[in-house]
């Protein structure tokens, strides 16, 4: 029932914005003749629903139909949005077991990478809304510890600020860096923690092992903090592909 | 319409190579077959290669996102960490110095090319049925793979078992070393399908049970059991109360076994891998031999009697919470009558996987979800979510307990300690 609920939310959607942008007598239509479809007739269906949304049913489980993140969960990120060059590098880390979640590596590992790509390109396509900035469960100096880190860096420690790759707005940018917003403090905490310790690691020159390498535990706690407060930018969008210069060089992002 | 959530046999060690094999066995046993393409010795090659694939060499002779046959992968099993060895052609590490005579001789006896005694996770009790030609071709192949400079790594196994001379032991009860022998009675099909199933498929490495010296006994062939160190059930396949397929047609084997996906069921657990590096890969022909001989093995066993089921209060119980569990989560793919929209959606009215007496692969694919694997029939399978961090212990066994017993469903009551013993298995 909630797998046809979220099928059928998933089309009118996709139809709501049809007809936003180009009123046509179309998505009306195909709202009109889904009504049969309602769960009650869900038996009416010979076959499975031939489309992303029914084949990520197993990624909605805990990110979301739209890739949107879920509310209690400190652990499963938000998907959607990230450029989908980033979303495949990541799946086929999992993919490979590079990286390690055995949930995650248990699902992939044995997908074609054409697939792989068409789910980085689904849930890069999708724009939910942001979750609401997380009040703050730190002190005014750890966040504006963070703050600094954030969008200065510290030369100092060789440590760049984040806004230099991944974008003024955290938006990321085309086609491998990922956006920072909408993520749990504790998500971003356990993945700059994993880069610190070697147990993430990306394509050589690893920029996110040698940046994570020179940050101290309360650095990371700053900059997760801060990060999970910024408010939803206009444009979600991540950055087009080389808006930034960037400070280092990224094995995973063609420059 | 039902359908047979199989789960996968092998553990992911000890996999079970035999969809490489197979095709390694379907290759040589069907050399006249139209190979009208390349040029002499690339031919040889190619139906090396054909035939490694059906062996599923790679599925342990790789590292995942490794290097090609390098090897070093490791094998944890009940005695300690096997090790798989470089089989890339270069002369200081892999097999580079090897003769065609010393490969056969390695897959046919199970001894090295020194005459150490092999371990038996090298499948060598299956691979001994392996022609010649076969062989030759087989290794043929791996001469022209890139090779890897990569010294094999020692074994870790525990006293006794670190103990190589324990293999003689172990080979005179387990082992029969010779070449398939064709049954004159059956048909050519037949005898090309066990070819595959029983010597490059080395499908009884996880459809046999293994007892506690690593060993299965050839009268208990094909009869199922546990994989070791996987926590996957590997069904019978001479059982119809298993997965013996006697009552699938040979096209929803073929699709079972070719794409990942049938009408009666979908490839889940270490099956999945099977499919993936091995089966799929395999020509129409041998995969419908594979098929006539795997159905071949169930039919005249007699449908599994009713097993009694649990009565009384509790019982009741979780067929209650079970079905509501039921309507809620699982009902919108696999309908309200169990029969699934096949063949996405598995059928769980009369799936003979879910039935069996071991309950341990329902319980996973409640916890784990999983995908069948991608294949050229079935690229972009369609999956089943984990449910592990949703319901609770006593909602998945409820869960399961219905899907067991629901619908004319002959299985029986799980519970609530079952489910949690197989939260961790994923992490085993």
């Amino acid at each position: 029932m909630r797998r046809m609920k979220t099928f059928l939310r998933s089309i009118s959607v996709q139809a709501r914005r049809r007809r936003l942008a180009r009123p046509t007598p179309f998505a009306a239509l195909l709202l009109w003749a889904l009504v049969p479809l309602r769960p009650a007739h869900a038996q009416a269906i010979e076959r499975a629903p031939d489309t992303m949304e029914a084949r990520l049913q197993p990624c909605a489980a805990c990110h979301g139909a739209q890739g949107q993140g879920v509310a209690n969960s400190d652990s499963f990120p938000r998907l959607a949005g990230k450029p989908a060059g980033y979303l495949y590098n990541q799946l086929v880390a999992f993919r490979i077991g590079r990286r390690h979640y055995a949930p995650m590596n248990y699902l992939l590992e044995f997908q074609l990478d054409p697939y792989l790509r068409a789910m980085a390109e689904f849930y890069a396509a999708q724009r939910p809304p942001l979750p609401a900035p997380a009040v703050p469960i730190v002190s005014n100096d750890v966040l504006r510890l963070g703050q600094s880190i954030v969008m200065h860096g510290d030369p100092s420690r060789g440590i760049p600020a984040c806004s230099g790759c991944h974008g003024p707005s955290f938006t990321g940018m085309e086609p491998a860096i990922p956006g920072l917003l909408g993520l749990k403090p504790s998500y971003i905490s356990a993945q700059l923690g994993a880069w610190r310790y070697g147990t993430r690691t990306a394509t050589a020159p690893d920029c996110m092992q040698i940046v994570a390498g020179h940050l101290t535990e309360g650095d990371v706690t700053a900059v997760a903090a801060w990060l999970s407060t910024l408010p939803s930018p206009e444009n979600a969008a991540p950055l087009p592909r080389g808006t930034l210069a960037l400070p280092l060089a990224c094995g995973s992002e063609p420059s | 319409m039902e359908n047979i959530v199989k789960m996968p046999l092998r553990p992911r060690n000890m996999r079970v190579r035999w969809g490489r094999w197979l095709a390694l066995a379907v290759a040589l046993c069907l050399p006249i077959e139209a190979r009208s393409q390349p040029a002499a010795t690339d031919t040889v090659a190619k139906q090396g290669e054909y035939l490694a694939r059906a062996g599923d060499c790679v599925a342990c002779h790789t590292n995942p996102g490794g290097k090609l046959f390098a090897g070093g992968r490791p094998m944890p099993t009940p005695f300690g960490t096997l090790y798989t060895s470089n089989i890339t052609p270069d002369a200081a590490t892999g097999i580079g110095k090897w003769s065609a005579d010393e490969f056969y001789a390695m897959l046919h006896t199970g001894r090295s090319r020194d005459g150490g005694l092999l371990y038996p996770a090298m499948p060598f009790g299956a691979y001994t049925k392996v022609t010649r030609t076969d062989s030759d071709a087989i290794f043929s192949y791996l001469r022209s793979v890139v090779p890897v400079s990569a010294p094999n790594k020692p074994h870790d196994l525990r006293f006794p078992y670190n103990n190589r001379s324990l293999i003689l032991g172990w080979r005179t009860l387990y082992f029969t070393e010779g070449e398939y022998k064709p049954d004159a009675a059956k048909s050519g099909e037949w005898n090309r399908g066990a070819y595959l199933v029983q010597g490059l498929g080395h499908c009884a490495m996880c459809h046999t049970a293994i007892n506690a010296l690593g060993g299965s006994s050839e009268a208990q062939a094909f009869q199922g059991g546990l994989i070791p160190m996987q926590n996957w059930y590997a069904p019978s396949l001479t059982s119809n109360k298993e997965a013996g397929l006697g009552d699938w047609s040979i096209a929803d084997i073929s699709d079972y076994l070719g794409k990942g996906v049938s009408h009666r069921g979908a490839v889940y657990g270490p099956m999945a891998e099977v499919v993936y590096n091995s089966l799929q890969h395999l020509t129409a022909g041998d995969t419908r031999a594979m098929s006539v001989y795997l159905k071949s093995l169930a039919e005249g066993s007699p449908p599994g009697a009713p097993v009694s089921t649990v009565a009384g209060a509790e019982s009741s119980l979780l067929m209650t919470l079970g079905k509501t569990v039921y309507d809620g989560h699982c009902a919108s793919c696999h309908g309200a009558q169990g029969r699934g929209l096949t063949p996405q959606y598995p059928p769980l009215a009369g799936n003979q996987s879910i039935q069996m007496e071991s309950a341990v692969n329902p319980i996973r694919m409640v916890l784990n979800g999983g995908y069948p694997p991608g294949t050229a029939g079935n690229p972009m399978p369609h999956g089943m979510p984990p449910y592990a961090q949703i319901l609770s212990d006593d909602e998945v066994a409820a869960v399961v307990s219905y899907i067991r017993r629901a619908w004319g469903n002959r299985g029986t009551a799980i519970s609530a300690r079952q489910a949690n013993e197989l939260r961790s298995a994923l992490l085993d």
